[in-house]
């Protein structure tokens, strides 16, 4: 499905707002939209909601053996899906470029920046290791998917617990959250990408674009930057020319806005660890806004089943009656691939027998005509079924079934001959 | 022959009949939520319990033209997992979702334009073919779809005892001996799609589906509430 195409009437006039120094959303320059963190039910899951676009992050995580070159280190597996829900140009199971730059900015961000102890990951050097893996799903687009993975992707990190493991000799036992407690990932610190959009060939400058915005700006400026203000990636796109002023305001615009969102996310942390010690409800289904109308909720229902059984017994007894079934499987032959009774490729092959027989037969039965001048049928099947009887000699079944055919050619012969 | 089928069928009869009579049938709490994203036609959140799942449409649209079909929309459901990529798993989750689809959608009325449904899980605690149904139903809702009739989904299961549990958990299935999921239209209460797994006899399925039939009715009715709450003036 292609996406909307902006007109030009609409970009027009988004630029000439953002030379006005306005937004569409009636926000300042630096403002970011409003962020909310929210939880899953079990550890990992995370939604980032940044204004109306909203992503969801999982973190799993499995036992693998290390890469050769690192054989005491854990991997980090990072995935980000464009899911077609988030926006209609999106395919589905395709990498596209906005996809690839998306991932590959994200890996920057949270790989190559350190923030994760791998080696801790590390359950037995050279043969068992961790390996945390991060989705990514995009649930709506509205501008700046990169700073909502980031947060939704590191706070999932934080949020993550991974069962304990016990090493016996070359034994790994993994325990069940129920035996040991899962065991959090050690986090050096929180790497927070922030986008700024530029405009007019750079003279104007964005916070957080939202989706109209992020299609008629001219270039994209990414840095990934942590709360003790170390500036983990920077990337510049859309083939636009900076100053090195700009930059330098940016990462100064940075630092203020990851501070920020550094603390909130470590408030929705600490809301959800309090939530969880409480053993109060936590997660998707308690997160879900109850004073919205569009939104419903009903308690635990009980169903009358009273009359199921009844109803259920009368159309059993109004249905027809199922058709005879074979009660066990015939095997014909010990050792014969076949179930049931007739395998069609044997009787093609002793139908062609048959004829050959029936060849053989016709001959006799002229002779035999001969000889008592239209005798009985009957004698002659009989005598029939012996020779059969003879031709297979190792089944029952398949000889009664022969059996059975050369009555029908006995009487087929018996045929011909009246015809005669 | 005969003798001996009728003899093996009436002692099955009677135990069902012993064994039914002890199970307690409940749905957990399920709630919903519409039009919560900016970007799809429709949308909607179903949560069942733990379980829960988010459906986005998109449609009528423009259609490719290898999937276009001259007379009716075509529809195209995608169920997204929540970790790792689609596998077999949801390949035949989307087919059971989309034969439904299809069944009440009145497709006819936009002929070559494409219907897009995607579902994301976000949470698998037990029935979740159902809560994908069901979240379908209220995402297609709230795009204004034209359909015949409403659908919803009922999950059954057997345990080792017998029993039947509607609306299982995660745990409950696992320790199941069936599990059945039906598709049930409003108008009717007939049965549109079935999908099951394990062994059980006829009469068993007649009572699972009798039980769904009854549960659909609670469901039906909270999709009356949730849609007379959304229209009306006083929340």
């Amino acid at each position: 499905m292609k996406d909307t195409p902006l007109s030009n009437c609409e970009r027009d006039f988004l630029l000439k707002a953002i030379e006005e120094k306005k937004r569409l959303d009636g926000r300042q320059t630096y403002d970011y939209r409003r962020i909310k963190i929210t939880f899953g039910t079990d550890y990992g899951c995370c939604f980032v909601d940044l204004g109306k676009t909203r992503v969801m992050a999982q973190v799993s995580c499995e036992l693998v053996a290390p890469k050769e070159n690192r054989p005491n280190e854990g991997i980090m597996f990072f995935n980000i899906e464009l899911s077609p829900m988030a926006s209609p140009a999106f395919e589905q199971g395709r990498q596209s470029e906005l996809s690839v730059k998306l991932n590959r900015q994200l890996e920057r961000c949270l790989r190559n920046s350190k923030c994760i102890d791998t080696e801790s990951l590390c359950v037995v050097s050279g043969k068992t290791v961790w390996q945390i893996r991060v989705d990514v799903h995009m649930l709506n687009n509205d501008g700046n998917l990169m700073d909502a993975s980031s947060i939704a992707a590191i706070t999932a990190l934080c949020h993550f617990r991974r069962p304990d493991v016990g090493i016996q000799g070359e034994e790994v036992t993994v325990y069940s959250p129920e035996e040991r407690d899962p065991i959090p990932l050690s986090i050096y610190h929180m790497p927070i990408s922030v986008s700024f959009s530029f405009f007019q060939q750079g003279t104007y400058l964005l916070v957080d674009p939202c989706e109209r915005e992020e299609r008629v700006m001219d270039g994209l400026l990414m840095i990934a930057m942590n709360k003790h203000r170390e500036i983990c990636s920077i990337q510049s796109s859309g083939g636009i020319m900076l100053l090195k002023e700009q930059v330098m305001r940016c990462s100064k615009i940075a630092s203020v806005k990851v501070s920020e969102i550094t603390e909130l996310i470590s408030e929705a942390l600490q809301n959800d660890k309090a939530a969880r010690k409480a053993g109060g409800r936590c997660g998707f289904a308690e997160s879900m806004p109850q004073e919205r109308i569009t939104a419903l909720k009903t308690d635990e229902t009980p169903v009358e089943t009273t009359d199921a059984t009844e109803r259920a017994n009368d159309i059993v007894q109004r249905a027809e009656a199922p058709p005879q079934t074979v009660p066990s499987p015939v095997v014909p032959v010990p050792g014969v691939g076949q179930v049931g009774q007739q395998n069609t490729w044997g009787l093609e092959e002793e139908e062609e027998e048959d004829e050959e027989q029936e060849e053989t037969r016709m001959e006799e039965d002229q002779d035999e005509d001969e000889e008592s001048g239209g005798g009985d049928v009957v004698e002659i099947s009989d005598s029939e079924e012996e020779e059969v009887v003879v031709l297979h000699p190792e089944t029952t079944g398949k000889a009664k079934n022969t059996g059975s055919s050369s009555h029908q050619q006995a009487a087929a012969a018996s045929q011909k001959r009246q015809k005669k | 022959m005969t003798s001996s089928a009728c003899d093996t069928a009436s002692p099955r009869c009677s135990s069902m009949m012993e064994v039914c009579e002890a199970s307690s049938v409940s749905l957990r709490e399920f709630g919903c939520e519409q039009s919560l994203l900016s970007r799809p036609d429709g949308s909607s959140s179903f949560v069942q319990g733990d379980t829960s799942v988010m459906a986005g449409v998109y449609g009528p649209a423009e259609v490719k033209v290898s999937k276009e079909i001259y007379d009716r929309a075509t529809l195209e459901v995608l169920v997204q997992p929540k970790v790792g990529l689609p596998s077999v798993r949801e390949r035949s989750q989307e087919q059971c979702v989309r034969e439904t689809c299809e069944a009440s959608l009145l497709l006819s009325l936009h002929p070559r334009s494409a219907l897009t449904l995607v579902l994301q899980v976000l949470h698998d605690d037990g029935s979740l073919l159902s809560c994908c149904l069901n979240a379908a139903c209220m995402a297609l809702m709230d795009a204004g779809l034209p359909m015949s009739c409403l659908f919803c989904g009922v999950t059954c299961a057997i345990n080792t005892e017998g029993e039947i549990i509607t609306d299982p958990t995660a745990a409950q299935e696992k320790e199941s001996r069936a599990l059945m999921t039906f598709a049930i239209d409003s108008t009717e209460r007939r049965v549109m799609m079935s999908s099951t797994k394990g062994s059980f006899s006829v009469h068993e399925l007649q009572q699972c589906i009798a039980v769904s039939q009854e549960a659909s009715e609670k469901i039906f009715q909270f999709y009356r509430d949730s849609v007379k709450r959304r229209y009306s003036k006083t929340p």
